[in-house]
Parts: structure tokens; C-alpha cells; sequence
């Protein structure tokens, strides 16, 4: 086979937290580059795309595809893999890594799509097998269940992967790479959707079923004064704040808020459950949390055994100090 | 408006019984629904058609029970369903099922105007069968929208894009696919329960044959990837235990989990070097 051996990441920038994935992925692959003795390049496209081509080197991309054009400024998920597809057929990477943002979760399929090879969405796990094989991890069923999955025969290997799973390599501008500027083909076809408004968000409405961090509290979170504060910490982390059913009946929290088989099923990145013991009715409607962190005085609490981080100590008093760090540490 | 909605039904997880030995879930004892998300998507369809007029085609592959997704759209004003079912398509991944739905779509209802699909299943939520059927047919997509609206001949969307509100126009026929945010979907009424049960009810199965697709081209060995293992979640699980003062453990825990909780949240959470 008459392969360069690269993993390529798209460089996707739009907003920090894309870019911050980006970082992540590179940071990723340069670790899967070493197993299969591989090249990490970013590829990138869209106008003035110095900053990300530098900031992609400088965390570990040796090579750097470029389509820069004033047309491609407006991200459009059709066009921009079209460029992907041509690139990657003219250069076959064994790999290709996206971010799972909104844009990369659109963006990618059509991308395997064109070039007959499959894809892994939201991967929460990658590593090289013992046959050199990508192997993706991607959760399945509300995250109750994983599947290892790879692509055996096509080519690049293609998975989408969730912000926050991998670490960025600390910056080092003195890194140095290639960079290689491809022109905008001629033949590109003309765009078909027009984008009329483009609004920054500021605050997005938020359900409980949706939200990224939720903080659960239960009877041991001990008053209703230590509860409220809950609502300040879920401020902190853009959380939502859910109650298991006694709360509830106390009237310190709506119906709305009950997590529980009579309530919200809910599948947050990080659950943080303060005084909850976990009676089966409740943990049945978690299962789907990715990150729980428990907090319970009784070590022996249902819910402290399936918490990745299980805190003996009173959750009213972890909550305020929790409280007090992230103001101090939160950029 | 020619509208075709592409609907899964999904095992209803919530109510699944666990395996407490290996904490895995017994799939086979599984009661079938319409996906959340398709549901929402069908809502979109028929708000569309009440404005615009037009005919709604349910499709859904599947096993033979899948039927049962289609009748619950027919209920709730659907007007044809389409049934691809057949043993040659099992196991098919995203690549493959878009391609099936693709011919499926192309050979009974080639004058559509719009696809909605949902944003993504319950089951595998890949998201993708969405997009890759808009590649297969050549159509111009956004992907988890919150509104619909016709202006002239043109459907304009808005949508939530990575800490973005966009509104888009979009050239026909076209495809989107619809959150879970807005479109709250109805219930059923008496009539349309009456109207979906009918011994006619506009039910068509059709199987890869009469698609034309060649066994070999469709279903698990056709698909490019390969699941490996499947396995229950948290069974590699740490649970890490911390004890001491608050101020201790949540020192430890922001140094140790900063990045991922900060990854959740969308900032950075710095590190305390003491």
C-alpha cells in the first residue's frame, strides 16, 4: 500500500470550544502517531487562518492542510467536505478525526459518506489495536452501554469525538511543521443554503434531559438553605439542578425537577449528586451520566458505589467549598 | 408539500430490565417505540402540512414489527407509510442504511420536497443517518433545527450551532433534521387512532428486491465498520473514594477532573499548583 501514514484532525475554530477539541484530538493524535508511526496534520480551511494554523503546530500538528479562500469564511458543513473528501482522496490519511460539535456532527458523515469509508460518532475513547486498527469507543443506548468499533478494510478510519475526553498538549511555539496551501478548486459547487443570520448565543434556555453538568441533590443534603445554594453552584457551571422524590414531596423542588422513574431521565456529562443514598427508581434514570461525582456521608450509599468519584464528607459543606474554588479557578 | 419523514422505532431503555449480575441490559425483552426525536420530526412535518398542504410519507426499515412506528404516525396524521423491511438489511450500520433509505426514497416518492429526519436515535444516537442520506441524494441539509417556516419557495430554518442561533435558507428539495427542543409532539386523537387501523391502512412493505439492491451490497457485511464489543458502561469504573476536608477534596478533585468538568461546562477551570 502506497500510504504517507497520516492521522489528520480537522481543524475546526469557530468558537473557543471547537477550537479547545481541536487542540484535544491533535493532542490525542499525536499519541495514537507514535504506535502506528504516523504524521499528525491538522487540515483547515476558511479565511485569515493564520492563528489556527500556528496554534495547530504549536500543539503538535507536523503538517498543515490548507484551503484559504474569502469564500469559505462562512463555515457551510456541504462545501467544506466536499475540500475534506477531495483532500483526503488525493492524500489517503489512515485516519481522520472531528470534533463531535455541532458543526463536525454534520460535517463528518457527509464526509465518510463521499468517500465510502465509516465513521464512529462521538467517540468518548480511541486507541490503536494490537492489528494497528483505530479502535473507537462510542456509547450507545443513553451511554448505558460501549461498543468498540473499528473500519476494518476502508480508508481513513473516521470518528467523531466529544469535547473534554482528551488533553491538549501544552503550546510550544517554537514547534515547527510544514505547511501546505492547497487553492480553491474551480469545479466547487455552488452553495445551496444561504445563511441569513448568525446570532452569538447568550443564554440558551436549558432542559434538565439536555444539559451538559446536572447537580442532583437527596434527603442528606440536610436543609433547605444548603439546597438553595445548590442553585448558585449550578449558576457556576451552567448546570441544571435536579431533586430526588422526598424533595419534591418537601416542596423544596418541582415535579419538574424530579429525576426518577416517575420523572426526568437525564444523560449529563457530569452528574454531581449531593446527599443522594440512590434508590434503584433513581439510578435507573442516571444510568446515562458519563462522570458521576458523589457526595454522601455513608460510604456504603448505592450511589457512592457507582460514582467515578465517590466523596465521604457532608455535601452541604463540599457544595459551598466547591462554591468558593470555582469562583477563584473558573476562566 | 411532498414530505417524507424518516422514523426508527427504538427499545423503550427506561423501561428495560436490568441484569444485575453483569449490568448489562436484557435487549431482547425490550418494548418498541417511536424514537423521541423522530417524534419530533413527524410533529414538524404535520405543522408543515397544516400550513402548507401536502402529503406526509412515513418511512421506517426494520424488522416486521417496525409496522408499528408507521401506524403510530399514520394515528397522528401521517398520510402513506413505508415499511423496508427485510432480512438482508439487518445489522446495517449508518452508511448503509442511508443508502437503503435513499433508494427507498428516490423510487416512491422522487417528487418529495423536504426529509425530516430526528436529530439522532436512542439506541446508537450516531446522528449521522440524517446527513449521509442527504449526501446519497444529493441535497442540501442543517442538521438540528428548531424551526421550520416556507418563505416563497424556500425553507428557512434557525437553529442552536456550537454557541451560535442561525438562520438559514435552504434551496428545495432539501433535508433537515429536528432537536428535541422545540416541536412538542402531540397526542393522538380518536380519529386518527380509527384511521390508522383500518384493514387498508396505506401501509406498503417493500424489500430489498424490489428496491434493486443487491443483497450483498446492503445489511452487516456490507458495512464498513465493525463492532468489535459491546459492553455496560462504568464496568471499568474507578470510583475513586475521597475523604478529608472539603477544601482538600475539592482541591484534589479540580486539579485531578478540572479539564473534564471544564469541558462540560464549556470554560477552563484552572489548576492549583499547591
Amino acid at each position: 500500500m502506497n500510504r504517507k501514514n497520516e492521522i489528520w484532525v480537522f481543524g475546526d475554530y469557530r468558537n473557543y470550544f471547537q477550537n479547545r477539541v481541536t487542540l484535544q484530538l491533535i493532542g490525542r493524535a499525536v499519541e495514537l502517531a507514535k504506535e502506528i508511526k504516523a504524521t499528525v496534520c491538522a487540515v483547515v480551511m476558511g479565511h485569515d487562518l493564520d492563528e489556527w494554523i500556528g496554534e495547530y503546530m504549536a500543539h503538535g500538528a507536523r503538517r498543515v492542510y490548507v484551503v484559504e479562500d474569502p469564500s469559505l469564511k462562512e463555515y457551510d458543513a456541504e462545501t467544506y467536505a466536499h475540500l475534506t473528501a477531495r483532500l483526503a482522496a488525493a492524500h489517503s490519511p489512515e485516519i481522520l478525526l472531528v470534533g463531535a460539535t455541532s458543526f463536525g456532527r454534520e460535517f463528518a458523515p457527509r464526509v465518510a459518506k463521499r468517500l465510502n469509508t465509516g465513521l464512529t460518532a462521538d467517540c468518548v475513547g480511541l486507541a490503536i489495536n494490537s492489528d494497528g486498527l483505530l479502535v473507537q469507543t462510542a456509547p450507545s443506548f443513553g451511554g448505558n452501554l460501549l461498543a468498540d468499533i473499528v473500519t476494518p478494510q476502508q480508508r481513513p478510519q473516521m470518528a467523531t469525538v466529544r469535547p473534554g475526553i482528551f488533553k491538549e498538549i501544552p503550546h510550544n511555539y517554537e514547534a515547527k511543521g510544514e505547511v501546505i496551501r492547497i487553492p480553491l478548486p474551480k469545479d466547487i459547487p455552488a452553495r445551496r443554503i444561504r445563511l441569513i443570520k448568525s446570532v452569538r448565543q447568550t443564554q440558551k434556555p436549558q432542559k434538565i434531559e439536555d444539559a451538559a453538568i446536572v447537580i442532583c441533590s437527596g434527603r442528606g443534603i440536610g436543609t433547605q438553605k444548603k439546597f438553595n445554594s445548590l442553585y448558585e453552584l449550578a449558576e457556576l457551571t451552567d448546570a441544571e439542578v435536579g431533586a430526588t422524590r422526598p424533595l419534591v414531596y418537601a416542596g423544596w423542588a418541582d415535579h419538574e425537577d424530579l429525576v426518577g422513574q416517575a420523572g426526568k431521565n437525564i444523560r449529563p456529562k457530569i452528574l454531581f449528586s449531593f446527599g443522594v443514598s440512590g434508590a434503584i427508581q433513581h439510578t435507573a434514570a442516571i444510568s446515562g451520566a458519563e462522570f458521576i461525582i458523589a457526595v454522601n456521608k455513608n460510604p456504603q450509599a448505592p450511589m457512592m458505589k457507582m460514582a467515578d468519584v465517590a466523596i465521604c464528607a457532608d455535601a452541604g459543606q463540599v457544595c459551598a467549598a466547591l462554591i468558593r474554588e470555582l469562583k477563584k479557578r473558573i476562566r | 408539500m411532498e414530505l417524507v419523514v424518516c422514523i426508527k422505532q427504538v427499545p423503550m431503555v427506561s423501561e428495560l430490565p436490568w441484569d444485575p449480575a453483569t449490568g448489562t441490559l436484557k435487549r431482547e425483552l425490550a418494548e418498541g417505540m417511536m424514537n423521541p426525536a423522530c417524534r419530533h420530526a413527524l410533529e414538524a412535518a404535520l405543522q408543515l402540512k397544516a400550513r402548507q398542504g401536502g402529503r406526509i410519507t412515513a418511512v421506517t426499515m426494520g424488522p416486521p414489527m417496525a409496522e408499528e412506528v408507521l401506524r403510530q404516525a399514520l394515528a397522528l396524521g401521517a398520510d402513506e407509510g413505508l415499511l423496508l423491511s427485510d432480512p438482508a438489511m439487518a445489522g446495517a450500520d449508518t452508511f448503509i442504511t442511508s443508502r437503503i433509505l435513499a433508494k427507498a426514497v428516490k423510487q416512491c416518492r422522487p417528487d418529495f420536497d423536504l426529509i425530516l429526519c430526528g436529530c439522532y436515535t436512542s439506541d446508537s444516537e450516531t446522528a449521522q443517518v440524517g446527513p449521509q442520506l442527504a449526501e446519497e441524494l444529493d441535497l442540501p441539509s442543517a442538521a438540528f433545527v428548531e424551526e421550520i417556516d416556507m418563505k416563497k419557495n424556500r425553507l428557512i430554518v434557525s437553529r442552536f450551532s456550537d454557541g451560535f442561533i442561525e438562520t438559514l435558507e435552504m434551496k428545495l428539495p432539501g433535508l433537515v433534521t429536528v432537536s428535541t427542543q422545540c416541536y412538542t409532539p402531540r397526542y393522538f386523537s380518536l380519529a386518527g387512532i380509527e384511521a390508522a387501523f383500518p384493514d387498508g391502512a396505506p401501509i406498503r412493505t417493500v424489500r430489498a428486491g424490489d428496491l434493486g439492491l443487491d443483497p450483498e451490497s446492503i445489511g452487516v457485511h456490507a458495512s464498513p465498520t465493525r463492532i468489535l464489543k459491546v459492553y455496560a458502561a462504568g464496568a471499568d469504573k474507578e470510583n475513586i473514594v475521597l475523604r478529608g476536608a472539603p477544601k482538600q477534596i475539592v482541591d484534589h478533585l479540580l486539579n485531578r477532573f478540572g479539564d473534564r468538568i471544564g469541558g462540560a461546562m464549556g470554560k477552563d477551570i484552572k489548576k492549583n499548583r499547591n
